[in-house]
């Protein structure tokens, strides 16, 4: 399971004097699936090219099984790349896109009959062969670039970001989709996206990425529980984070007041930053509260409400489905495992603070982001 | 419903200028001097094959050039970026803003028996050789004048392939060979089929280049219709009932290509 199938090692690339990606050194596990998670501009894309072989690095070396392949052209490459948007040759119809890699391969016409209508049947179009390219929806068209990579047994699939064009109730089903055929052929998966729920959905590890630079590389788990510094806490869920001082092990200092948490090792009286999760929050009376604020906004979201609450000027956010009104005071009461301190970084102070908060933040930016993407 | 009303004067327009010349066409090669219907213009006719069978045989030799010219250079031109590409676009459209006349005249002058060609190879005790008055030179001509409307469908549909397509085929193992013969000349096959179209329709009616180019011996259809329409051997019946049989057969070529770039969709090696 855990053989060391792609490792990158001291990857730079560079754009004229603009570096995309800075000394980046990664392994990847044969059979896993990883995602590379960052936001646009973070080198994700760049980094899954080279592994497909459409870019050479600027410096630094790619192995495969142990073998340098910096040189290799991408089709002697054993990978295959589902693309952005789909790339289907709409000159063919979708049993010769499937058969296309196979055909290369110069297999028998009955077992490319085989293979295609195989992979037709794992992607959920059986019968499909005789359709145009244009006669499907974009998630059938999205899953027939799956089959056709597929249908050549790579030892990878590098997928980047091939869900982005669908919306959202059908990348879910694709999310699970995936997963489900990753497990099914048995092969690596290289994804790439800047949805943090897609990376925590599908991936066995996560990648977070930024300005060319790893972030983090765990699970999803370890990612969202024990983010390591305040990018990676704040473009994975909702996080408040807050300057705080580490008085001794297992006691953290916010405001002046000490908190019991789980967190140790850090230098006496160290400051830190303190990352609590939105929903480890609970809203309590005033005057059972470890902590008293100011409601300032309430949104209703469906499953629970955003609750903007004002603390001593520094705005948190809370999730709760107790609903609270706008103007109320409450006490809060946080959990010693809801809290999570990372060392100072250079990402300390500029993320985790809600009060430029609105509702429709989130989707304007990953709108924004998906232009960029291009 | 306003869209309708705005479609008007050009539905008049196509039908004034379009619909009612082939009309009367049609008209005058069914009937005679004396507005008789008859078919003998159609009878009349079999002399003039040797013309017909010329000027399809020269019009398809300088297409099938102007395809093997203009695809690779419309291809490798389509490749460039940035200035290249720019330059490209202009100097291919640079030809067809000068005269067609004076473009087929300088030839005449280049091609003539004491022309600049001939002097040059004088210098060397060589010829002179007969250029002018050939079927050669009306090739030449056509090629000339009607290579740009080759090249440009080919270079505006290369230009529009996605690279994430060509990055796909790679992908799936085919090498610069394949990619191309798999899947960029087939998706640049439009633009194939329409600057056939486009060289070959003007090459087939041409009466200047063979004029100027091929001398009085080589009769082509389009100097044939000009003879019997407006010249010497004025017969305007005659005239356009070689016009109708031209433009039936030009639209059965044009039918058959078409299907047969349709058929080339979707069907494998």
């Amino acid at each position: 399971m855990s053989k060391e199938l792609i490792r990158l090692s001291d990857c730079v690339m560079k754009y004229d004097d603009e570096i995309i990606l800075d000394h980046l050194n990664l392994y990847i596990n044969d059979k896993e699936f990883l995602t590379l998670l960052g936001p646009s501009g973070c080198g994700k894309t760049t980094t899954l090219r080279i592994i497909g072989g459409f870019q050479t690095p600027t410096s630094g070396d790619v192995f495969f099984e142990g073998k340098r392949i910096n040189q290799v052209p991408p089709y002697q490459r054993k990978i295959n790349t589902v693309f952005q948007k789909y790339a289907l040759f709409t000159h063919m119809n979708i049993y010769e896109n499937v058969a296309f890699g196979l055909r290369i391969q110069k297999r028998p016409e009955d077992e490319i009959a085989k293979r295609v209508e195989e992979a037709l049947e794992l992607v959920n179009l059986p019968g499909y062969g005789k359709r145009s390219v244009d006669s499907l929806s974009g998630g059938q068209q999205q899953r027939v670039a799956i089959a056709r990579a597929i249908v050549n047994r790579p030892q990878v699939l590098l997928l980047d970001e091939p869900l982005g064009a669908l919306d959202l109730k059908l990348r879910k089903d694709m999310q699970v989709e995936l997963k489900n055929i990753q497990r099914e052929v048995g092969i690596t998966f290289i994804y790439v996206t800047h949805d943090q729920e897609e990376a925590l959905t599908m991936s066995d590890t996560v990648v977070v990425m930024d300005k060319g630079n790893i972030q983090q590389i765990g699970t999803p788990q370890d990612i969202y529980n024990e983010p390591k510094n305040a990018f990676v806490a704040d473009f994975i869920g909702e996080s408040n984070i807050i300057d705080g001082i580490m008085a001794e092990d297992k006691v953290v200092k916010l405001y002046g007041k000490k908190f019991p948490c789980l967190d140790a090792g850090f230098a006496p009286n160290e400051s830190v930053d303190v990352v609590i999760r939105p929903e480890d929050i609970d809203i309590v009376p005033v005057e059972q509260g470890q902590l008293t604020g100011t409601v300032t906004e309430v949104t209703f979201k469906g499953m629970h409400y955003d609750i903007i609450v004002d603390f001593q000027g520094f705005k948190w956010l809370i999730q709760t489905t107790d609903f609270s009104p706008e103007g109320a005071r409450i006490g809060v009461k946080i959990d010693p495992d809801g809290f999570h301190v990372m060392k100072k970084s250079k990402y300390s102070g500029k993320f985790g603070d809600y009060s430029s908060y609105s509702s429709e933040y989130d989707e304007l930016n990953e709108d924004a982001e998906a232009e960029d993407e291009e | 419903m306003k869209s309708k009303a705005i479609a008007y004067p050009y539905v008049g327009w196509m039908a004034l200028f379009v619909v009612a010349p082939i009309l009367i066409i049609t008209l005058y090669a069914f009937t005679s001097g004396d507005r008789e219907f008859t078919l003998s213009n159609f009878q009349d006719m079999s002399q003039y094959a040797s013309a017909f069978g010329r000027s399809f045989l020269l019009a398809a030799v300088a297409t099938l050039i102007c395809v093997l010219i203009g695809y690779p250079m419309a291809y490798f031109l389509a490749r460039e970026t940035g200035w290249i590409h720019r330059m490209a676009t202009m100097l291919i459209m640079l030809p067809m803003w000068m005269n067609f006349l004076l473009r087929t005249y300088s030839w005449k002058f280049l091609l003539e028996r004491n022309g600049l060609i001939n002097s040059f190879f004088g210098l060397f005790g060589l010829g002179p050789f007969q250029m002018i008055d050939t079927h050669g030179a009306i090739v030449l001509g056509m090629v000339y004048n009607f290579l740009p409307y080759m090249v440009l469908p080919i270079f505006s549909v290369i230009t529009k392939i996605d690279h994430k397509v060509i990055e796909a085929a790679q992908d799936l193992g085919a090498n610069n060979l394949t990619v191309f013969r798999r899947v960029i000349f087939p998706l640049s096959l439009p633009g194939v089929l329409s600057g056939i179209t486009m060289v070959f329709i003007p090459s087939v009616s041409t009466f200047a280049i063979s004029r100027l180019l091929g001398g009085s011996k080589t009769l082509l259809l389009g100097n044939l219709i000009d003879m019997q329409i407006i010249g010497t051997a004025y017969n305007p019946h005659l005239g356009s009932a070689i016009s109708l049989v031209m433009m039936v057969i030009v639209i059965i070529c044009m039918a058959v290509m078409n299907h047969f770039g349709d058929g080339e969709q979707g069907v494998s090696l």
